[in-house]
């Protein structure tokens, strides 16, 4: 299969503005595109037709051109993770026919129906159940068609590689392309009514028992993989359109500061800059990147340092917290009388765990490209919403303040998605389309925005800080009678995952606009059958809550390291306490097999050898070696890991050497590209457990770049990586994208417990706390 | 003040107008049209627009147009579909990356070293990506793909 993104075949150069914009209508965006099954049979302009989208028709989510090609309009995109391909697979499947002549067109809100963006790893779970219902329907359409046509009765007819014919009898038969292309379905099926990650379809045809599947579960290559590495593939960062400028942000050094003054003056030697300033929203616009880039660098702006700042620092950050007052407080679980148990407890234990704010990162700050102009909107953008980045545009130029847009047009809207660098939940792609739609919208042309690297670290939106108390009670006979997990730190939302209000994002903020948080925690997510536990959580407000560089939102496994870092390291210690081995101690205490049989997939891996105390092993060159383990759940998926670490204690570099994985994500769609989604997990959580940490004083952020926010590089990845996948066929596939982050943390945590009989209860392990810890012990 | 300026980049004279101290990098993205070099920090601390000059990986965006004095290889010349670098054959067989954004770093970083020696251990390989970053976290497959490489390219 090959993923086309329409505007790359002509490039959106050549198809005018108004074509780009015709027909929109008030309920459904209608846009004039080609059909791709068009694209070479007809003129441009007698092509040019309105795409109309409704999820109760087939049309809306599959054609098949002349040629026999089949495409899925689909309304999520790829991150990288090979989704698009998963779902080109289902397509292939239920249409029976071979995966390579279909194509995928992604996330263009104008030609694909809004399935929520790139969402919690539902890519293939959720919006792929909706193409299997309408590949299924749209098989049996043509099977009845071809029904018709052969004078074959439908329950003689079967379909071979996108062929209808008579069972075991080639000589009648009809192909997809003949019965039905160019030419609509035309054909409803039955669809929920919702948009987003719930939409969901269904058919009077009956999807394939997954015993049958011939190429879902098959390791089908990513396509997209080729023009990328062949530097073919256009990124977001490669749209160029008639008449674009480029734009840069101009940022403060302290966080929150006001504008007082702005000196035009002091750029006016570049050529053709314009200064957008509103509010604090300060921007440059030039012909040329490079003018531009200068330009914010020398455009003198004079900042107040009014409210600015923050109540607390990095460095006291977690005696903050456990002071602050909590703005919500919520049992989430309780079971049994966990009171009691400790009451009645011969002994407990208690301990500690702390997580500091993280940031996104990306490879590169934010890009988009905006063209505002009259009463339309079109957006190129990498965001994971691209849906809600359209909206939210809309929202943002409709909406009046500071004596603006009073009589603001009613914005028909576009809104494209392109490939850009990794984004791992709510990033900072949405915050650089809106900066990018304001300065479009006050210069009147197109603009490019690129965020510069310090913005990326500082101004995207931050994974949140937490401290987590974990309580055990001890029985008289040495079991847990009680257990009792409370987080309490940032919420996981202050700014939403959607980029669809001016609340949202911080060109909104800049603005004007008040931001909205909202109070969404997490707790663990196992099996463990204790008698008596209660799981809760305190959610603390913002630290600012306007334009925050602290501003937190959802990074990859929203506050799924942070927590079972504590609750997997805790399961640890009551292991230990209660003199078991760490794998028996879990194995006596899931109540789901599955999760059994990946901690003992995991184990097996690893070559487990039971130990009920660190064991403190050194190798010839006096290195600590250890192996820990830990395991979760998440919606459905289930891993457990061990991790291998080498730790040299006299330079504190904590090495993880080894990790093995057990990994059950319910029906596999494509194992290749299922274990290169893993490796990744694993090894961008490792380096979120060693070396990432938001440092912050009162006044700012003090990281901008690469050396103050350090990631994990070459030297430190493993040697190895081992997966034992387990297939479950009955089951749906439960989403890949995120789950075994949440196991990277304590795995390496206990394992470093093995090595040095050492616990460190404060993430990251940095070379320093390594040092610390061992030296204290 | 705008100075005129001759490169040759993947084989090809051009000649343009910019900035003596603006970078490489944006007289190749913008005036060149190339995809492959691409802006990830402009601090040579990631090597997202890695090209190789005179045979070495060097930092488009700190190199200034004014230093270029011979050919300079990016990633969009350095193979075909038809008939691709061993180094880019490699990361395609192996799906080394995920979004890709970061991955002409490594592939001009990997090639640049293994053109000159492919008898690489894996100890000498680390070493010569440090500095290069995967936000993605695809080391272990981008490892792989340039032990593959290697491979090949003794042969
Ligand atoms: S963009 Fe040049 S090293 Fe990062
Ligand atoms: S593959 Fe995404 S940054 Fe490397």
């Amino acid at each position: 299969m090959t993923t086309k993104h329409l505007q790359d075949k002509d490039g959106l150069v050549s198809v005018t503005r108004r074509d780009l914009l015709k027909g929109t209508s008030a309920l459904i965006i209608g846009v004039a595109v080609p059909p791709l099954a068009t694209i070479s049979s007809a003129t441009a302009e007698a092509s040019v037709v309105t795409r109309t989208l409704n999820p109760a028709q087939l049309d809306t989510w599959l054609a098949i051109a002349a040629d026999g090609r089949v495409t899925g309009y689909w309304g999520k995109m790829d991150m990288g993770q090979g989704v698009d391909t998963a779902i080109a697979q289902i397509i292939a499947e239920e249409l029976d026919i071979d995966v390579d002549i279909v194509d995928i067109i992604a996330g263009d809100s104008a030609l694909c129906a809004d399935q929520g963006g790139a969402s919690g790893s539902t890519g293939v779970n959720l919006s792929g159940a909706a193409f299997r219902a309408a590949a299924a329907e749209a098989r049996l359409v043509l099977l009845e068609k071809g029904s018709v046509e052969l004078g074959v009765p439908l329950e003689q007819l079967t379909v071979s590689d996108g062929v209808v014919h008579r069972i075991g009898d080639r000589t009648q038969a009809i192909s997809y392309a003949e019965l039905v292309a160019d030419r609509m379905f035309n054909e409803p099926i039955s669809w929920n009514g919702r948009y987003g990650n719930s939409l969901a379809l269904e058919g009077r045809a009956k999807p394939k028992d997954p015993q049958d599947y011939r190429v879902v579960g098959t390791s089908v290559r990513r396509k997209d993989i080729a023009g990328k590495i062949l530097a073919t593939t256009e990124f977001l960062h490669d749209v160029r359109v008639p008449g674009m400028l480029h734009g840069r942000m101009v940022r403060p050094d302290v966080a929150g500061a006001r504008v007082v003054s702005v000196d035009e003056a002091s750029v006016e030697h570049i050529p053709d800059v314009q200064v957008v300033v509103e509010n604090d929203f300060v921007g440059v616009v030039a012909p040329s990147e490079w003018d531009a880039i200068r330009a914010s660098k020398q455009l003198k702006v004079e900042w107040d340092d009014g409210d600015s700042g923050f109540p607390t620092t990095s460095d006291e950050l977690f005696d903050w917290i456990r002071a602050a007052e909590p703005g919500e407080s919520v049992v989430e679980e309780n079971i049994g009388n966990v009171d009691a148990a400790f009451d009645g407890a011969a002994r407990t234990i208690v301990a500690e765990f702390e997580w500091p704010f993280q940031s996104h990162a990306r490879m590169a700050g934010a890009a988009s490209v905006a063209d505002v102009r009259d009463d339309a909107i079109v957006v190129w953008t990498d965001s994971q919403k691209p849906y809600d980045t359209g909206k939210g545009a809309k929202v943002l130029l409709e909406t009046p303040i500071n004596g603006r847009r009073k009589n603001a047009p009613d914005y028909s809207v576009r809104s494209i998605w392109k490939p850009g660098p990794g984004s791992y939940g709510r990033s900072d792609a949405g915050d650089g389309a809106m900066d990018a739609v304001l300065l479009s919208e006050a210069v009147g042309a197109p603009v490019r925005v690129q965020w510069m690297r310090n913005e990326g670290h500082a101004w995207d939106p931050k994974g949140p800080a937490s401290v987590v108390t974990c309580r055990a009670a001890i029985d008289g006979s040495g079991n847990v009678a009680g257990y009792h997990f409370h987080i309490k730190g940032f919420s996981r939302a202050d700014q939403n995952s959607r980029e669809n209000a001016p609340s949202e994002v911080l060109a909104g903020h800049l603005i004007g606009h008040s931001n909205t948080p909202e109070w969404r925690m997490q707790t663990p997510a196992e099996s463990y059958g204790f008698p008596n536990k209660r799981y809760s959580w305190d959610a603390l407000a913002p630290l600012r809550q306007q334009a925050s560089p602290l501003r937190t939102a959802h990074f990859r496994d929203p506050y799924g390291p942070e927590v079972h870092f504590a609750s997997e390291s805790f399961i640890d210690e009551m292991a230990f306490a209660t003199e078991t081995d760490p794998l028996e101690f879990r194995l006596g205490l899931v109540t789901d097999p599955r999760d059994a049989a990946v901690l003992e997939a995991a184990a097996d891996l690893a070559g487990w050898e039971p130990h009920a105390s660190a064991r403190r092993r050194r190798d010839a060159n006096g290195n600590y070696v250890g192996h820990g383990i830990a395991y979760a759940t998440r919606n459905g998926s289930v891993n457990a890991l061990v991790a291998e670490v080498e730790v040299d204690p006299n330079t504190g570099r904590l090495w993880v050497r080894r990790m093995f994985v057990g990994a059950d994500h319910g029906l596999i769609i494509n194992p290749f590209t299922l274990d290169r989604v893993i490796e990744g997990n694993l090894i961008q959580a490792t380096s979120r457990t060693l070396f990432e940490e938001v440092k912050f004083n009162r006044k700012m952020v003090e990281i901008s770049d690469w050396v103050s926010y350090p990631i994990l590089e070459a030297a430190d990845a493993p040697l190895e990586i081992k997966i034992r996948k387990i297939n479950r066929p009955e089951l749906d596939p439960r989403g890949a994208g995120e789950p075994t982050t949440r196991v990277v943390p304590a795995a390496i945590a206990n394992a470093f417990f093995d090595a040095t009989g050492v616990r460190v209860r404060r993430a990251p392990f940095t070379r320093e706390r390594v040092k610390a810890a061992l030296q204290s012990a | 003040m705008n100075k005129t300026f001759t490169i040759t980049v993947d084989g090809v004279e051009h000649t343009l107008s910019a900035d003596p101290t603006m970078p490489l990098l944006y007289a190749l993205r913008n005036d060149l049209g190339k995809k492959g070099p691409k802006f990830g920090c402009g601090l040579a601390q990631c090597g997202a627009c890695t090209v190789i000059h005179e045979g070495t990986a060097v930092r488009s965006c700190v190199f200034p147009v004014a230093a270029v004095t011979g050919n300079v290889r990016t990633l969009d010349g350095l193979g075909t579909a038809d008939n691709p670098h061993p180094v880019q054959q490699a990361f395609i067989e192996e799906e080394a990356g995920q979004c890709e954004y970061c991955i002409g770093g490594w592939i001009m970083t990997a090639t640049a070293l293994l053109e000159k020696d492919p008898d690489r251990s894996d100890s000498e390989i680390r070493e010569a990506l440090a500095g290069l970053k995967c936000r993605c976290g695809t080391h272990m497959a981008i490892l792989r793909a340039i032990k593959r490489a290697a491979g090949q390219m003794r042969s």
